[in-house]
């Protein structure tokens, strides 16, 4: 609360600054998009994606295990979907294209999120640094395909796949909006993350991990086991993320199918405490400032640059309080100069 | 705190009445612009943007623009394009090409709303297509580069193997080919239309390679600044360049798409709107040249002469017979020259072009 209001106040100066009007801002931004059926559809298309590899990316994070790699196991999803999709295209394949290509795009991410966790078991490499690198990987690989052996024929020469046939989409759960059946998906990862965290032995592995190895370790948990194990879920959902997203709201292949999903998961997670009921709060809150500053954009002509202030400001004053919270700031006088240990 | 959400409450309803009631009495025209990059990338999309200023300095008090810089390709630019027309905006123009799918599919739900979309080829009742016949700048920029060039080789900076951009080295290859036949291109393939770093990085390995004449076909004026580091010549590219290289830029093809925009809107206002497919280079003004600066008088004489014969329609850059990489000649669809679908979809390198096109 206290971080909400500071970002109003700040940003109500810095509105003013520019000469706009703070009060009609924040309607713009905060109250508008989530009033009108249409803004509220986009965000939640919008946070669907970023809802689902977030919840993967907390299993990690509350294990004390860092996956910074989701985006690309997003992509490779998306590609190993795709494939599916690619090679159907224009036969008269059935109804069973687009649930193996959720299947596909779901292992594909797992085992694809499975090669830093084998690295850092068996070579003890850091799978921070592994599983960003492996980003850049997939990023390539993909651009390689769409660009080369994928490209449609009829595209000339532009980079992209051909349209997906209707097997391979995800049909709009209402007529004239964006929303589709991942989210109900997504929904439903929530729930059973949720329920696995809390009512279940892995989730109390998980946790007790995360909070206290050594103990684990006394109680016979294998930590190896768990950095496989989160690695796969999260990897597993980021692919299925991916592969929605591509089969959704786009309906081909491209190089551009990322905004950095995967990277603004991890603020989403973080934001959500890494908490699932969180996460999904976060997911659609970040969501909608996207879609608050767009509107900004259009209605009051104020430039991309402040609406993204006006987002990284939020963020720093709710971090920042968070940490203000949970600890006291004391001022003290005189501290003790360091000693040589010789001395 | 109670007391301040109250407020706050209470601000944001007032706020709300207060916009409601506000609304124009005389309706504008609203047009709305979607941009790739930013509106200071100095290349595509700056030009777009100075499009649009000159657009309000002619029709001002009659409409009102909007535009949304930045717009991701990917799953983004479908919810941008719908948010301008449900805000009311009557004529949108989305200004990169891979826009062309989003822009189809809101123009099939919004069919009151006329849509212009830059570079593609997918047109609907409600959405027309617009470019530049760019080739014939880079005729001309070829011929210049020939003649200024003392290695006999020019470096060319690429971004992807569309028509466009293939077209664009064709005609760089076969106007520099009437100066010196043997004249030599290196090509780099960045894969990306605004990096400016990366096209530092080709612009510095093709003059390490001997170039001392750059040209790109990607957005930034990052390899004129590496020209005029190095001192050699460059050409700018969509729009004048002259201040990051006063020394160094020969010239610059310009992308003008201001006289487009005033017209196309017009139309809109006299209900007169169609949808079309424009295709306007030197002669219609959509492609201007930058004044010829850096070279002896004989060159920049025979740079305005081969732009008054373009147009005039005396020359043609594909003029018959075109000879591809193989050796074979292409078959000759427009009269004596190749016919505008052969140039809308070029898939080949004429003679004389050392590279292969990637992914062929």
């Amino acid at each position: 609360m206290i971080a909400v209001a500071l970002t109003l106040a700040t940003v109500a100066v810095l509105f003013a600054i520019i000469g706009k009007n703070p009060i009609e801002a924040l309607d713009v931004y905060f109250l508008e998009p989530l009033l009108d059926p249409f803004s509220l559809g986009e965000i939640v298309v919008k946070a669907t994606p970023l809802v689902m590899i977030a919840i993967g990316l907390s299993l990690c994070y509350i294990a004390n295990v860092w996956n910074i790699g989701a985006e690309g196991q997003f992509l490779v999803g998306a590609v190993a979907g795709s494939w599916l999709a690619v090679r159907t295209n224009g036969t008269d394949a059935g109804y069973w294209v687009l649930p193996a290509m959720l299947v596909l795009g779901t292992l594909a991410g797992a085992l694809y999120a499975l090669i830093p966790a084998i690295c850092k078991v068996r070579f003890g490499a850091s799978e921070i640094l592994t599983s960003l690198m492996l980003v850049y990987v997939a990023y390539y690989g993909m651009d390689y395909l769409v660009r080369g052996p994928w490209r449609d024929p009829k595209g000339l020469n532009f980079p992209t796949t051909a349209p997906f046939d209707p097997v391979a989409t995800l049909p709009p759960l209402f007529e004239g909006s964006r929303v589709h059946s991942g989210t109900l998906i997504a929904l439903m990862v929530v729930m059973l993350i949720a329920v696995m965290l809390g009512r279940t032995i892995m989730g109390f592995e998980i946790r007790l991990v995360g909070a206290a190895p050594k103990a684990a370790g006394f109680s016979g948990f294998n930590a190896d086991r768990l950095v496989l194990f989160t690695f796969a879920i999260s990897g597993a959902l980021a692919g299925l993320a991916g592969i929605i997203e591509v089969a959704g709201p786009i309906g081909y292949l491209q190089p551009d199918i990322s905004p950095g999903y995967g990277f603004t998961a991890i603020i989403v997670a973080f934001l959500g405490r890494l908490n699932p009921i969180g996460i999904l709060i976060a997911g659609f809150f970040l969501a909608l400032t996207f879609i608050g500053g767009e509107n900004a954009e259009i209605a009051m002509k104020v430039p991309l640059d402040l609406t993204k202030v006006f987002q990284g400001i939020l963020l720093f004053y709710v971090l920042a309080c968070d940490s203000m919270i949970a600890y006291r700031v004391r001022l003290i006088r005189g501290v003790r100069k360091a000693v040589p240990a010789n001395a | 705190m109670k007391n301040r959400i109250v407020v706050v409450a209470a601000a944001a309803i007032f706020a709300v009445a207060a916009a409601t009631l506000a609304a124009p009495a005389a309706e504008k025209l609203k047009v709305g612009f979607i941009y790739l990059g930013p509106v200071g990338d100095f290349g595509w999309t700056y030009q777009h943007e100075i499009g649009r200023q000159n657009l309000v300095k002619a029709l001002g008090d009659k409409i009102d623009t909007t535009y949304l810089e930045n717009v991701n390709e990917g799953p983004d630019s479908e919810r941008s394009i719908e948010q301008l027309a449900r805000t009311g905006h009557k004529l949108i123009f989305t200004t990169s090409f891979g826009y062309m799918d989003p822009t189809i599919k809101v123009a099939a739900k919004y069919p009151k709303v006329d849509f212009e979309h830059a570079t593609g080829f997918k047109r609907a009742a409600n959405v027309s297509t617009y470019s530049g016949r760019f080739y014939e700048g880079r005729y001309i920029q070829g011929m210049i580069a020939a003649k200024m060039s003392k290695t006999g080789v020019l470096g060319y900076i690429v971004s992807f193997p569309i028509p466009e951009v293939i077209s664009g080295i064709n005609a760089t290859i076969l106007g520099a080919q009437t100066v010196n036949p043997n004249i030599k291109v290196k090509i780099i393939w960045v894969s990306t239309w605004f990096d400016p770093g990366k096209e530092a990085d080709a612009a510095k390995a093709l003059a390490d390679q001997g170039a001392d004449v750059l040209m790109q076909h990607t957005d930034s004026p990052a390899a004129m600044q590496i020209a005029a580091q190095r001192g050699i010549y460059a050409f700018g590219q969509d729009s004048d360049m002259i201040k990051f290289g006063p020394k160094s830029q020969l010239t610059a093809i310009i992308d003008n798409w201001a006289p487009y925009y005033i017209q196309r809107t017009n139309d809109v206002l006299n209900d007169s709107w169609k949808s079309t497919d424009t295709w306007g280079g030197l002669k219609s003004t959509l492609v201007v040249m930058a004044p010829y600066t850096n070279m002896p008088d004989d060159v920049k004489k025979l740079a305005s002469d081969t732009e008054a014969a373009i147009k005039a329609g005396t020359l043609h850059p594909f003029k018959c017979p075109v000879v591809d990489q193989d050796g074979k000649t292409v078959e000759c669809k427009g009269g004596d020259h190749l016919d505008d679908g052969q140039i809308l979809s070029m898939n080949f390198y004429v003679k004389g072009v050392d590279d292969k096109i990637p992914g062929k």
